[in-house]
């Protein structure tokens, strides 16, 4: 795991207060940025990452050398066309890409590690627009997120509902249910329960919990596929081996991509920023900050808002889009909503979706 | 310019600038284009294809992909100033309620609505003695979705008992706008203003 970042960063004028009553000083927020600036800043769109997403949206990523997480929809002539817009996307607090976080530096000269404070999705976006207010940008044309982007975008829209003009949630919900909040706890207790884990200290030990975030990975994989994917990709094929092998190796195709995927993933994590972040996920209830009422959140917005689902999400189903869907039509808001299909469960809103890329398209005109 | 159709333009012509206006059953959106763009409305839209909706969003309108059996609900009473039901009223699981809603969430409503008294419809029952298919009722009874068919008689009754108060009606035969004379029997299909 590295906290290196090639992005351009911005340390925030003024402290950051959070939601739990502690106060981050210093707080760097490291970002990226495709297109340009028009001269009256009309044209900035903010895109917000998932869980274990980062800054690098449309550009390779410095650890794993792929492309950028959306750069199937963000670019030049595409959805989120760079050509006309000005794109930025940064990193969140909590993470471990070149924001402050767990992993940083505290003003004592050691990281943070579990002194880190207890962030809140609010607090996310606290960080994104101290970003906005240093590049002076006022009002987004839009802010663009899916899963835990999508709940920054709600949170910006009910909390700051003058800094965007559009809002698209994709692929997301207002609060996190049970279910949301028990796999994410198997995820945390994977790590705490590795030795390397060390209460959060390993940093200069020199061995970090990288079987138990592997083992939070895995299992938070299974919740952004669907069974039929899952079934498409992997049925009970046999990981190169014509039989069984009577042994706990990874003998189904389906157990080598998980380990595959668990451990690439430690290369480019911080096991502590995984705590953080399915914390304030897992806190994330955007009634409860408005008086128990979703369409409290909403009031008097005059922002347009669009909704997408996937029918084959069962992490963030279709229900969870049209409760906020209903909150928006009680509080008179102009908003849209569309359950696409695709096969691809959650991390359809990632995925080779050309429906989704018209929505897309067509709600920021 | 778009060009609507018969019903929806005499629905276009009536509706007062700057009003706000939800669309129900709203298509591809052709009738709430012409409301934002000729008459500075807030159209708001609900679809159940999501095809369609996803047509609607791309020509940057707000349509909802949703049931109006289960989804009017969700909006506040009087929230608009007229709502309209375009050819969807057959396909309620409860057309009564439907109304109600209506006029609930608008102040004023447009309804239009197939017409099974029709001639042509009398006489594929009266001579053929058979389910009748036209232009306007397309699909066999089996995979139809109108599943509470209506005469402009069976309506008028029904808004009397529910004491809703017809402001104006129009009434149709293909493209062309007919007389109210005999429509029960002429009309293919029917739009009324409604308030209450």
């Amino acid at each position: 795991m590295a906290t290196l970042s090639a992005s351009k960063a911005l340390t925030l004028a003024a402290p950051l207060s959070l939601d739990s009553g502690q106060v981050l000083e210093d707080v760097q927020i490291a970002y990226e940025t495709y297109g340009e600036l028009a001269a009256d800043k009309s044209n900035a769109i903010l895109v917000t990452h998932a869980l274990t997403g980062d800054q690098y949206l449309a550009s390779k990523h410095p650890i794993t050398g792929k492309p950028g997480w959306w750069e199937r929809r963000v670019g030049s002539g595409k959805p989120i066309d760079t050509s006309r817009y000005f794109v930025i996307c940064a990193n969140v607090i909590g993470s471990c890409l070149g924001s402050t976080g767990p992993a940083s530096i505290a003003p004592d000269g050691q990281p943070y590690a579990m002194r880190f404070p207890v962030i809140t999705i609010r607090d996310m976006v606290r960080g994104l627009v101290g970003l906005l207010d240093g590049m002076g940008i006022e009002r987004l044309h839009a802010i663009v997120g899916g899963s835990m982007g999508g709940m920054q975008a709600l949170s910006l829209a009910a909390n700051w509902p003058e800094r965007a003009e559009r809002v698209l949630v994709i692929a997301s919900t207002s609060r996190h249910s049970a279910q949301n909040i028990a796999f994410h706890e198997l995820g945390r207790q994977a790590i705490m329960a590795d030795p390397n884990w060390q209460d959060g200290d390993y940093y200069a030990s020199g061995a970090s919990p990288d079987a138990g975030l592997a083992v939070a990975r895995m299992a938070a994989h299974i919740t952004y596929l669907s069974e039929d994917g899952l079934t498409d990709k992997f049925g009970r094929n046999l990981q190169d081996r014509d039989t069984k092998s009577f042994g706990f190796d990874a003998d189904f195709q389906v157990e080598s991509y998980l380990r595959y995927q668990g451990s690439g993933f430690t290369r480019r994590f911080d096991a502590n920023s995984y705590l953080y972040i399915t914390r304030a996920m897992d806190y994330f209830d955007l009634a409860e900050e408005h008086g128990g009422r979703l369409a409290n959140a909403f009031a008097g917005s005059q922002a347009r808002f669009c909704l997408v689902s996937f029918d084959s999400d069962w992490l963030y189903p279709t229900a969870e889009s049209r409760h906020v869907v209903h909150a928006l039509n009680a509080a008179g808001a102009a908003v849209s909503f569309v359950e696409l299909s695709a096969p691809y469960g959650h991390d359809s809103f990632l995925l080779d979706v050309p429906a989704l890329d018209r929505v897309v398209k067509g709600f920021l005109e | 310019m778009t060009v609507l159709r018969p019903d929806l333009a005499v629905i276009a012509n009536k509706i007062a600038t700057g009003s706000r206006v939800l669309d129900i059953g709203c298509g591809e959106g052709e009738l709430m284009e012409v409301l934002r763009t000729q008459k500075g409305c807030d159209a708001r839209g609900m679809e159940i294809d999501p095809v369609l909706v996803e047509r609607c969003v791309a020509r940057g309108l707000s349509v909802v992909q949703g049931d109006a059996d289960r989804d009017l609900v969700e909006y506040p009473d009087k929230a608009f100033d007229y709502a309209i039901l375009s050819q969807t009223l057959q396909t309620a699981a409860r057309p009564d309620r439907m109304l109600d809603e209506l006029l609930r969430v608008g102040r004023q409503a447009f309804v239009s609505f197939p017409n099974f008294a029709h001639w042509r419809m009398r006489a594929a029952l009266a001579f053929r003695g058979r389910m009748p298919v036209t232009r306007y009722l397309p699909v066999s009874w089996y995979e139809t979705q109108n599943i509470h068919n209506v005469t402009i008689d069976d309506f008028r009754e029904l808004i009397a008992k529910l004491g809703v108060t017809c402001e104006n009606a129009w009434f149709f035969s293909g493209q062309r706008q007919i007389g109210p004379l005999w429509a029960n029997l002429r009309a293919e299909y029917a739009v009324f203003e409604l308030s209450r």
